[in-house]
């Protein structure tokens, strides 16, 4: 039996206001449990929610730059239930009419290309914190979260493999920190999957009975969660059995699912809109001013260094995978416009690699990008090569000045005057007549040879290129 | 003194002929001498009050009292005042200091009034005789063995028996309007979203309206200017110019419509209170008023909606009553469901049992539609009923309830009973216009009629107007019940 898994994601993005979404309460992170929690987030008596105009705008800038609906008309609704970390006994989100529908994200699955659709965002209120371990039998309750502003953002059932259920999240992940809504800490809680995962004979049209899974809060956890799960009920399936519908928790120590000791299945929570709410308006002034704020969106950028800069979907794919390292070629192509390849290179090959082996990520340059700048018109003008761009990269990123004041500071500027490679040729040649032999009767790796010996002679200096001309003449006659 | 409206209050203070310490003492007295007989306030504070007082005597001495400066007001347990405790009337709540004030508890405190104290009301607002508190029943003054009528109880029966010169009440179906009228005051319920709900307690949120009870036109007037305004912290408050309520008091009524519904004067209606209002109405014609017959059809439909529709809003509002945060909490538990149940078994009382019952039931799926989505509807309906008789008249009259104020215990066996009762206040809340009751007569065994006048929306100036009018030719309103012994 073919079996094909179908996949969706459900995904909370805890909104970068500063205050919460019904209440002015700070959101910062890391705050002593219950000091981030005024009257309105305790549910005292008497105190009513007023829906913070940044949280809504945050929702409008992901609708737009999803190419989805955002709707003039959007309700809030009261989502009731009990559970210590929900004070009021309900969540104040929205049901019927979310303020975003429709919309999709373009998520690349090694060189194919594919357009998940989105079924619909909506803004809703986070619950606090419930804490069961060091209380003794008891739990502790943080209602320092309580009332962050989230955006739940429901996929359809479009991906097809742990792979696209990765891609997904990792291209939604970049796109709500790209447009500045969330800061996608994940560590923090600041962005949160849930996947919900059904297999069904391939060619087959009606779904299979799905399983909602909870608690992956990395992309490792996704895609090994999503593998399991598809196994588990593939598994069941081919022994004749029915997978029953529940929500399951992903333990990454052991690498299963399980089922989920849920408060209720199947729970009636009751929706009705929130009285104490006015219906959300978003006239179409307010659609145009977030619009113009947008900055240009990963996707066509993607799709301008391909045109512009003839670069691969791959390469195009990894320097817009987030803001910063755009900006930073950005800002290289525009110092080197003939250069774009160049700076590509340099970007994903030494940048990226030094940023990597320190453990940091292209939000924490330590320099400038017009030092790096810099240094690739020298590497362009072929002063420097090789080794010595290196070299000189090494000092720039540890703040030893700009390229041109290290490369005057240690005279390294690259030899390509054929005055003064000739003789260092010539040295060569005279030094090593075995490999000269050999090279003569055909074996190429002498050359290299040749060259090598060359360079170490002028401490790297050479212009490798001109140097190799030079040799050759010299070797043919 | 104790019979003086508010402005003559005022002037005895500004002309010193009075303090506010020795005006707010008589009233902290006759309040404490009364409260065993009447029930009239869940809490009293004198030590706080006269605090209050003394400052509002410093302020009038350096020239910057306003009109209420030092003049003492009764609160409804509903709203939210720091440093007293806020029950509602309920258990869950007895221990309950709120850390902060209610906007109307904020205006008063500005304009120098000193709190007497905290009124005895129907549980969570839930109820038309204020039998259903925590703290026992509020007896009528004109009628020990009367119910005052509620949610409002405590507060109308304070004014009524001159233990306080005014009071705060909330009006969700009936509150303030009802229990004026059973104790023979005047109380009105501003059109919805002129009276910030910050810090009052949410019964039923699209339909709860704070407001003044008072003993005069006049009064509910210069209470209602510190009531109303736009308050940012509630979401269903209105920014609108602000006004001077007592603007219009003295226009005269001469071709004002009263327009008279049908479904007002018919069967179910008590023949004392039909004759009382009958005469009031024949008063306000002489006096300038055309009155008009008009219909408002869907008026039995009001009740079965709004007791749809309130309930489901309260269980909804009463679900953060967990035992959790504040409030009471069992004293015995087993693990969080058990204390859930029992916080929520022991701390409420019956009616609001039953009402947080009922609106979880037509709230969950597969009766949302056909009650809650239902009742929404028929609202929108009711509310254009009063539209279309607006266009005929320009303010609406008859009874406020169908019969005088009925014995302690005589309707608390059949809650639906009580629920009928309301027949004629309801619809405006679903409507959300303004409504008022004034005293116009009394009925059977001498207990007091009201006469309501329902107002188009922001109409309360004009509203106040008729009132003031009839209460200038009438003394229905200055009548004043036996001392309770």
């Amino acid at each position: 039996m073919d079996w094909e898994v179908v996949i969706g994601l459900e995904t909370h993005a805890q909104l970068s206001t500063v205050s919460k979404i019904f209440s002015g309460a700070p959101t910062a992170f890391g705050a002593a449990p219950n000091t981030q929690a005024c009257g309105i987030d305790i549910a005292l008596p008497g105190v009513l929610p007023v829906a913070n105009r940044g949280a809504v705008e945050r929702a409008i800038r992901f609708g737009l730059a999803v190419g989805a609906t955002v709707h003039s008309h959007s309700v809030f609704a009261r989502k009731n239930y009990f559970y210590p970390d929900l004070p009021k006994g309900y969540q104040i989100s929205q049901y019927e009419a979310p303020i975003v529908t429709g919309g999709s994200i373009q998520i690349s699955v090694g060189d194919t290309s594919k357009a998940i659709r989105l079924t619909r965002a909506h803004l809703e209120e986070d619950a606090g914190k419930s804490l069961h371990e060091d209380f003794h039998g008891m739990s502790g309750i943080d209602l320092n979260r309580a009332g962050t502003p989230l955006l739940e953002i429901v996929s359809e059932p479009d991906m097809r493999s742990a792979e696209e259920a990765v891609a997904y999240a990792k291209a939604l992940h970049a796109l709500v920190r790209w447009i500045d809504i969330c800061d996608g800490n994940m560590q923090e809680g600041s962005f949160r999957c849930d996947a919900n995962v059904s297999v069904r004979p391939r060619g087959r049209e009606r779904l299979g009975t799905r399983c909602e899974i909870k608690n992956l809060n990395s992309f490792r956890f996704l895609e090994r969660a999503i593998e399991y799960e598809a196994r588990r009920q593939i598994e069941i399936l081919e022994d004749g059995g029915h997978i029953a519908q529940e929500t399951r928790l992903y333990d990454p120590d052991r690498d299963e699912t399980r089922p989920m000791r849920t408060k209720e299945d199947a729970q009636d929570y009751r929706y009705f809109p929130d009285p104490d709410l006015l219906p959300l308006e978003v006239d179409e002034a307010w659609r145009q001013a977030v619009a113009a704020s947008l900055p240009e969106l990963p996707q066509s950028k993607r799709e301008r260094y391909m045109r512009d800069y003839g670069l691969s979907l791959y390469d195009a794919s990894v320097l817009t995978a987030g803001r910063e390292v755009a900006a930073l070629f950005d800002t290289l192509v525009e110092a080197l416009p003939q250069q774009p390849k160049l700076c590509a290179n340099w970007v994903m090959g030494e940048i990226a690699g030094r940023l990597n082996r320190e453990g940091s990520d292209f939000t924490q340059l330590p320099v400038p990008a017009s030092a790096l700048a810099g240094l690739l018109l020298r590497v362009a003008d072929g002063t420097l090569s090789g080794k010595l761009a290196k070299e000189v990269f090494d000092a720039i990123w540890t703040g030893a000045g700009s390229a041109d004041e290290i490369i005057e500071a240690r005279g390294l500027r690259q030899i390509s005057d054929a005055g003064a490679l000739d003789p260092l040729v010539d040295a060569v040649i005279q030094a090593h007549p075995a490999q000269v032999a050999e090279y003569r009767a055909g074996k190429e790796k002498a050359f290299n040879f040749l060259v090598g010996q060359a360079m170490k002679v002028s401490k790297g200096k050479a212009n490798p290129a001109q140097l190799s001309e030079i040799l050759k003449r010299k070797l043919a006659s | 003194m104790i019979n003086a409206t508010l402005l003559e209050l005022s002037s005895a203070l500004q002309g010193k002929r009075v303090s506010s310490v020795e005006l707010t003492r008589m009233f902290v007295q006759r309040a404490q001498r009364t409260n065993d007989r009447l029930n009239a306030f869940i809490t009293l504070d004198p030590d706080k009050s006269l605090a209050q007082a003394a400052a509002a005597d410093a302020r009038i001495a350096s020239g910057e009292g306003t009109t209420l400066t030092g003049i003492p007001i009764a609160h409804k347990d509903i709203f939210c005042t720091r440093s007293w405790r806020t029950t509602c009337g309920s258990r869950m709540l007895a221990n309950f200091v709120a850390p902060y004030d209610a906007f109307v508890i904020e205006r008063f405190n500005a304009a120098g009034a000193v709190i007497l104290g905290k009124t005895n009301m129907d549980e969570f607002a839930m109820g038309s005789s204020n039998e259903s508190s925590f703290f026992g029943p509020v007896r009528n003054p004109w009628d020990l063995r009367a119910v005052s009528g509620g949610s409002s109880g405590g507060s109308a029966c304070a004014v009524a028996a001159r233990v306080s010169p005014a009071a705060t009440g909330t009006d969700t179906g009936g509150s303030i309007r009802q229990p004026a009228a059973l104790c023979g005051i005047s109380g009105l319920k501003p059109t919805y979203g002129v009276v910030s709900r910050y810090g009052m307690v949410a019964y039923a949120s699209s339909l709860d309206q704070g407001g003044p009870i008072a003993r005069s036109a006049g009064d509910l007037a210069l209470l209602l200017n510190v009531m109303a305004g736009f308050d940012a912290r509630d979401s269903t408050s209105l920014e609108r110019p602000s006004e001077d309520y007592g603007r219009d008091l003295e226009r005269p009524l001469k071709g004002l419509r009263l327009g008279l519904p049908r479904e007002y004067f018919s069967e179910g209606l008590d023949n004392d209170v039909a004759a009382a209002v009958q005469e009031a109405l024949a008063q306000l014609r002489k006096q300038g008023c055309e009155l008009v017959e008009i219909s408002l059809p869907k008026t039995k439909l009001a009740i079965p909606v709004y007791y749809v529709l309130a309930p489901a809003e309260a269980s909804s509002n009463l679900a953060r009553y967990d035992g959790v945060r504040y409030g009471y909490r069992a004293a015995e538990y087993s693990d969080l469901r058990d204390m859930y149940g029992k916080t929520r078994a022991q701390g409420f009382g019956a009616e609001v049992k039953r009402r947080i019952l009922v609106g979880t039931y037509v709230l969950s799926h597969g009766y949302y539609d056909a009650y809650y989505l239902q009742a929404q509807r028929l609202r929108r309906l009711i509310a254009e009923d009063f539209s279309r008789a607006f266009q005929q008249c320009d303010i609406i009259a008859g009874p406020t309830t169908p019969s005088v104020a009925f014995d302690l215990g005589e309707k608390s066996a059949d809650p639906v009973q009580m629920y009928l009762a309301d027949i004629y206040t309801i619809a405006v809340n679903l409507a959300g216009l303004p409504g008022l009751s004034i005293p116009c007569g009394f009925g059977a065994k001498g207990r007091p009629v009201g006469l309501q006048l329902i107002g188009n929306y922001f109409r309360e100036a004009q509203m106040l107007n008729v009132a003031h009018q009839y209460q200038r030719v009438t003394d229905w309103h200055q009548r004043m019940p036996a001392e309770p012994e």
